[in-house]
């Protein structure tokens, strides 16, 4: 530990209850691998692959159309700053997975500019996982992953990726960008398992 | 020695605040003494660390602002209203203080004070910390060498070192200054408020153009300067950039 | 208005790692083949990890991760890096 600076508190506020090695922030920052993609609409898909190579993809409207959820959420960045009550609007991944025939055990998300993460298939289901499109009652904004995002708020925030253009269900597990660079493969910060070997 | 330095590892170092002055409404310069520094190199920068009681940590890099001194360094800090770290510096911190630090870091945006050749400076805002690191080195070299310093700052007020600077200008030793104010200018000041544009640069394809340029600001600041400047007819090789994060601080 | 750093903010936490200075290394690009000084990349830093990227393309060059007592990096963005040692 560095030598205390006397009178530095940081940007936290409180004591309420929060995964080991939190910290609570009223704004919520913006932390990217690279630029932000520029994704209009119009030519924004949703595409979701099965372990066989089956496709269905949905293009803005025809997302828009399904079904949406109202979603409040607690969120907690492996960066350690935890945002308490977040309001988001989306699609949760049980509709879009309704139709699909599938035994895969794994799931890879990709985003618009590169980014992956990969997470267990078991923990986008039964209500744990949305594409997200509002955030506070607002479209989603650009430097917050929209138009879209993967939205999975039980593990940390690296895991919901922005500006998410799809999935794929896999047998195999294949590890996401930040995953296979000493992140840990399944990021519960409940049981602190941010890096790899936690 | 040319080229990129060996170095030993990075680590953190325990200095201890001696003095802090303040530069503007916004702005202090941190003296921090420091037992094993041996000096650095114009241009370089430090990275800080501040702990709170319960372990929290935050890291920040700051350009040197002094010139090289062994045991010493000096850096300037920019309050930014919602920062984080900056207004514990400029408000909070006392001499006294304990001071904990890593440096000097990089071998790229650095000015050798043995070199002869003429220098333009371009700054912005805050990226006038390094830059003026190179003009006090070059005053403490006694070098002639010429230098440029073209500084874009909203305001008068905002202007970092101004006092130093017109002296420094005033020995006539080589050192040119001219300040690009881009929100309020001074009364009959002839260049009208605005952002620095082809006309404030002087041509890369002069007489005597500088054999090293030098940029630092904001991404955006730093991003349209060496544009223009290539457009002036600069050499891409001879322009060195450094961009500070769009808030810095 | 992108906010990225430039390759001189990883003087430091490559400082960490290696006793050079990589910043002022050439590095020449996988994907596109171009050729500048490391401190010139566009550099993505505030989150999990550090993420350079080519000043030209916008691939990756390299990913820079410190996790609690080790660092992590990946290089396969540059095909070659050419270091300055000072002479003897």
């Amino acid at each position: 530990m560095g030598i205390v600076s006397p009178g530095f508190h940081g940007r936290r506020r409180g004591d309420q209850k929060l995964p080991p090695g939190q910290y609570l922030v009223t704004d919520f920052p913006v932390l990217s691998a690279g630029p932000t993609p520029r994704v209009d609409t119009g030519s924004w898909r949703f595409r979701l692959k099965t372990e066989t190579g089956q496709v269905r993809e949905w293009n803005w409207a025809e997302f828009r159309a399904l079904p949406d959820d109202d979603i409040t959420v607690d969120i907690h960045c492996v960066t350690k700053w935890s945002k308490l009550t977040t309001h988001w609007r989306g699609v949760s991944l049980d509709t879009l997975l309704a139709e699909a025939d599938t035994s895969a055990q794994f799931v890879l998300a990709h985003s618009y500019g590169g980014y992956t993460t990969n997470l267990p298939l078991a923990d986008v289901r039964d209500g744990q996982a949305w594409i997200a499109f509002e955030y506070e009652g607002q479209p989603l904004t650009a430097e917050h992953g929209g138009p879209a995002r993967l939205l999975v708020p039980h593990l940390y925030f690296w895991k919901s990726a922005k500006w998410v253009q799809g999935i794929d269900l896999r047998d195999k597990d294949q590890p996401g960008f930040w995953e296979s660079l000493g992140y840990n493969n399944y990021g519960d910060p409940w049981r602190e398992q941010r890096y790899w070997g936690d | 020695m040319a080229g990129a330095a060996v170095l030993g590892r990075l680590s953190w170092q325990d200095g201890t605040v001696s003095e802090i002055r303040k530069e503007t409404t916004a702005a202090v310069s941190i003296a921090i003494d420091l037992p094993n520094w041996a000096g650095h190199r114009p241009g370089q920068h430090v990275d800080i660390r501040v702990t709170a009681e319960d372990g929290y940590s935050a890291e920040r890099s700051y350009s040197i602002a002094s010139a090289p001194e062994p045991g010493r360094v000096e850096l300037t800090v920019q309050r930014l209203d919602d920062g984080e770290v900056s207004p514990y510096l400029t408000d909070t911190l006392r001499p006294g203080y304990p001071f904990e630090l890593r440096g000097p870091i990089g071998g790229w945006f650095v000015w050798e004070p043995a070199s002869p050749g003429p220098v333009l400076l371009v700054a912005g805002g805050s990226g006038i910390v390094p830059l003026m690191s190179m003009i006090r080195s070059r005053g403490a070299a006694g070098s002639h060498a010429p230098f440029q310093l073209l500084y874009s700052v909203r305001s008068p007020a905002d202007a970092l070192y101004a006092a130093e600077l017109a002296e420094r200008q005033h020995q006539a030793d080589g050192l040119r200054v001219d300040y690009v104010y881009t929100r309020t200018v001074p009364a009959g000041w002839p260049r009208p408020p605005g952002r620095l544009g082809a006309a404030d640069l002087p041509r890369g394809d002069a007489t005597l153009p500088p054999s090293a340029v030098f940029v630092c600001g904001p991404t955006g600041f730093v991003e349209a300067a060496a544009n223009l400047l290539i457009q002036a007819g600069h050499r891409p090789a001879a322009i060195k950039t450094e961009r500070f994060g769009p808030s810095g601080g | 208005m992108q906010t990225y750093l430039d390759g001189n903010a990883l003087a430091g936490p490559l400082g960490e790692v290696f006793a050079v200075d990589l910043t002022s290394a050439m590095g020449q690009c996988a994907s596109c083949g171009a050729r500048a000084a490391m401190a010139q990349a566009h550099v993505f830093m505030d989150g999990p990890g550090a993420v350079a990227r080519c000043q030209t393309c916008g691939q990756v060059l390299l990913r820079l991760v410190h996790t609690a007592d080790r660092a992590w990096l990946d290089l396969r963005g540059i095909s070659s890096l050419e270091i300055s040692l000072p002479s003897e």
